[in-house]
């Protein structure tokens, strides 16, 4: 017994994943407004006790000794959702958005996260990606894979038009460039009668070498929900996406990535050529957000500018300083909690900007690392103080 | 195109470009002080506009109907009580961030303009749809051919002209501008000088929200109609013309304001001009287009600010 609860094992993380998915699945069976706050009541207070007998550090530890257990129980978790709801459409429809926004929010975190340029036309980019699913789906036969591969490139093309204001202004004014972008943009789409101006544009459903992802699979008598082929393809991308953060943030890249966001000069006193990695993170991140578009509008199967406003860039940004710049999977965390609380408790659905916009700044106010903090980077794996 | 339209196309620039100067003119007065950018700028423009909508209300149903006595008194709540929100926000949200990173002030901010936004949406008696504003300004015009001059407008533009003259003397001309100058020059000398540092940013948020709230009023009384969305797009056009023109610089300001303005009516009229089939409606993706290209060749806008950093 001993041996399970100490940190060298992976039982602590284990058991956190199983609960954590068991709270997923009942928050997501409550049918009741009272149900969900009470499940969500429950839940928080479990969380701050076990905080309190220092269990939440205990499982910290495990994960990171066991990243590989660690990971693999959370995709298990995700299949166990999916198969708990494997017929249900709203769930399911909810769990490959918040994994698509798990996307997105990686690649808004190795912008300013990492490298510390900021970008404040998220949902732009993500547009950029969902219209292009659109326009190609309509009128074009290509392939759907590609289709969405080029949802990431023109996002990361159209990105790389602002990298020149980008790079030469900094701070305020780099703020500036993207606002600009993300307002510009949106008034773009409202205007332009050939992409359907504000009655949007329908989209075709996904289909991957033959498997048409909006026919629901059948196994004998199991019907699954065609949501639940999304997921998959959604969990997939998260999952590949996370591990390109993760190693990127580890490797020498992360370091000068890092270099550059706490000091450009001294960075560049040292070698690191700032204006390279600035570059490659911007666009890494628009291409990660373009994918993740374009999967999203295939799914929905409908795109219309007042999905991408200056509001839903902000919510983006929101999940990430919610969950802890820096730290993926505090974002993860945050993406599940922002998109699925409000659709679950329907009386703040109307008031979700106002809950938080005042929960991010009293995150700023009182705890600037955000619910799970980046971890101070760790040079020697392994190697314990 | 006859001369009477461009005279109107004219007109319409000045006035919009006087709004933005005024937002501006705040954005710039905050970066000064603090080197920080307050994106709920906009935001406390909408609800000094609100503000003075429901004054006028709540004075016609006190029977008060003197549209002068009513103009004066919506002028003068929304006025201070904007310059007092502006206080507090610098109070509790921007001075207690001052050693952070200037990244997390503008956030911050942008999440109060957020907050200011939705609190008028649902918090004010059908604050989603858009408001009628009272015309309290006389209505006469003077024709010259198929360009009329409202006298209101008239009326706006000279008040909006007063308002930045003002600032400008009060900046330049008192000794409580000496102190906005030096606290801007370098807080940590002008605080050796004794300069009570804290009073004046709160004071120079204070006279930037109130010029915000004069611009959202003389918003809603050329278009006659407000509603909750306005902040944003004013916000960010003012943070523009700010950028443009220089940040930091009250002439930059006004400079950029115009230039706003101009660039918009300029994409109004060249753009179905030029290209047979678009609708004005792009003018202001032309806009901040320019405004973006241009940021790309001077970064840090026309009258650039002075930038050394010490290692």
């Amino acid at each position: 017994m001993r041996r399970l609860l100490d940190a060298a094992s992976p039982a602590p993380a284990l058991a956190s994943m199983a609960a954590v998915t068991l709270f997923a699945v009942l928050f997501l069976h409550a049918e009741s407004q009272e149900a969900v706050i009470g499940i969500t009541v429950v839940a928080v207070i479990a969380l701050l006790l076990l905080a309190r007998f220092g269990w939440n550090r205990l499982a910290a530890a495990s994960f990171a000794g066991h990243s590989r257990s660690g990971q693999a129980s959370v995709l298990i978790g995700v299949l166990v959702i999916v198969a708990v709801f494997h017929d249900q459409h709203f769930p399911l429809l909810m769990l490959a958005s918040v994994l698509l926004y798990i996307v997105v929010c990686l690649g808004l975190n190795l912008q300013f996260g990492y490298a510390g340029v900021v970008n404040f036309a998220g949902a732009a980019f993500y547009g950029v990606g969902c219209y292009t699913a659109a326009v190609l789906t309509s009128h074009t036969a290509l392939p759907h894979l590609a289709v969405v591969l080029i949802g990431g490139l023109m996002a990361a093309v159209i990105g790389s038009l602002l990298i020149l204001p980008v790079l030469r202004t900094y701070g305020h004014y780099a703020a500036l460039v993207t606002i600009a972008f993300g307002i510009l943009f949106r008034v773009f789409l409202e205007v332009n009668d050939a992409l359907g101006g504000p009655q949007g544009m329908k989209v075709q459903g996904m289909e991957i070498l033959g498997w048409k992802l909006n026919e629901g699979l059948q196994f004998g008598d199991l019907e699954f929900s065609f949501y639940a082929n999304y997921v998959l393809v959604a969990l997939v991308m998260a999952a590949v996406a996370f591990m390109l953060v993760r190693r990127l943030e580890r490797s020498w890249i992360g370091l000068n990535l890092d270099a550059v966001r706490l000091d450009e000069t001294a960075s560049a006193a040292f070698g690191i050529d700032v204006a390279r990695w600035k570059i490659t993170a911007f666009t890494l991140g628009n291409f990660l957000t373009g994918l993740a578009g374009a999967v999203y509008a295939m799914m929905t199967g409908f795109v219309a500018p007042n999905s991408f406003t200056f509001g839903d860039s902000l919510i983006l940004v929101s999940i990430v300083i919610l969950g802890g710049i820096g730290n993926p999977w505090g974002l993860t965390v945050a993406a599940a909690i922002v998109l699925m609380l409000p659709e679950k408790l329907q009386f703040i659905q109307e008031y979700r900007l106002l809950l938080y916009a005042g929960l991010v700044i009293l995150i700023l106010l009182f705890r600037p690392g955000g619910l799970m903090p980046r971890q101070v980077r760790n040079y020697l794996p392994g190697w314990k103080p | 195109m006859t001369l009477g339209l461009l005279g109107q196309y004219l007109f319409n620039g000045l006035m919009l470009g006087m709004i933005y100067a005024m937002v501006a003119v705040g954005f710039t007065l905050f970066f000064g002080v603090l080197d920080v950018i307050k994106f709920s700028h906009g935001d406390v423009l909408m609800v000094g506009a609100f503000t003075g909508l429901a004054t006028y209300l709540g004075l016609q149903s006190m029977g008060v109907d003197s549209a002068a006595v009513q103009l004066l008194v919506m002028t003068l709540v929304a006025t201070l009580s904007m310059a007092l929100l502006g206080a507090l926000i610098a109070k509790y949200l921007v001075l207690p961030l001052r050693l952070a990173p200037p990244l997390n002030t503008l956030l911050i901010t942008l999440m109060l303009g957020t907050v200011l936004r939705e609190s008028v949406r649902l918090f004010y008696p059908q604050g989603s749809n858009p408001k009628p504003f009272p015309r309290l300004l006389p209505a006469d015009s003077l024709s010259f051919g198929s360009f009329t001059l409202r006298a209101d407008s008239v009326i706006l533009l000279l008040a909006g002209l007063a308002a930045i003259v003002a600032v400008h003397l009060v900046i330049n001309r008192t000794k409580l501008g000496l102190a906005i100058r030096a606290v801007a020059q370098d807080g940590e000398t002008a605080r050796i000088m004794g300069i009570n540092f804290e009073f004046i940013v709160l004071l120079t948020f204070a006279i930037g929200s109130g010029m915000a709230a004069l611009g959202g009023l003389m918003n809603g009384l050329y278009y006659n109609e407000i509603n909750f969305g306005i902040g944003l797009l004013l916000g960010v056009i003012g943070f523009s013309a700010a950028v443009v023109g220089g940040l930091g610089n009250i002439y930059g300001a006004i400079l950029g304001g115009f230039l706003f303005s101009g660039l918009q009516s300029l994409g109004a009229v060249a753009l179905p001009a030029l290209f047979p089939g678009t609708s004005t409606a792009y003018k202001d993706v032309f806009a901040f287009a320019v405004v973006i290209i241009f940021m790309a060749w001077r970064p840090t806008g026309l009258i650039a600010e002075k930038k050394s950093e010490r290692v």
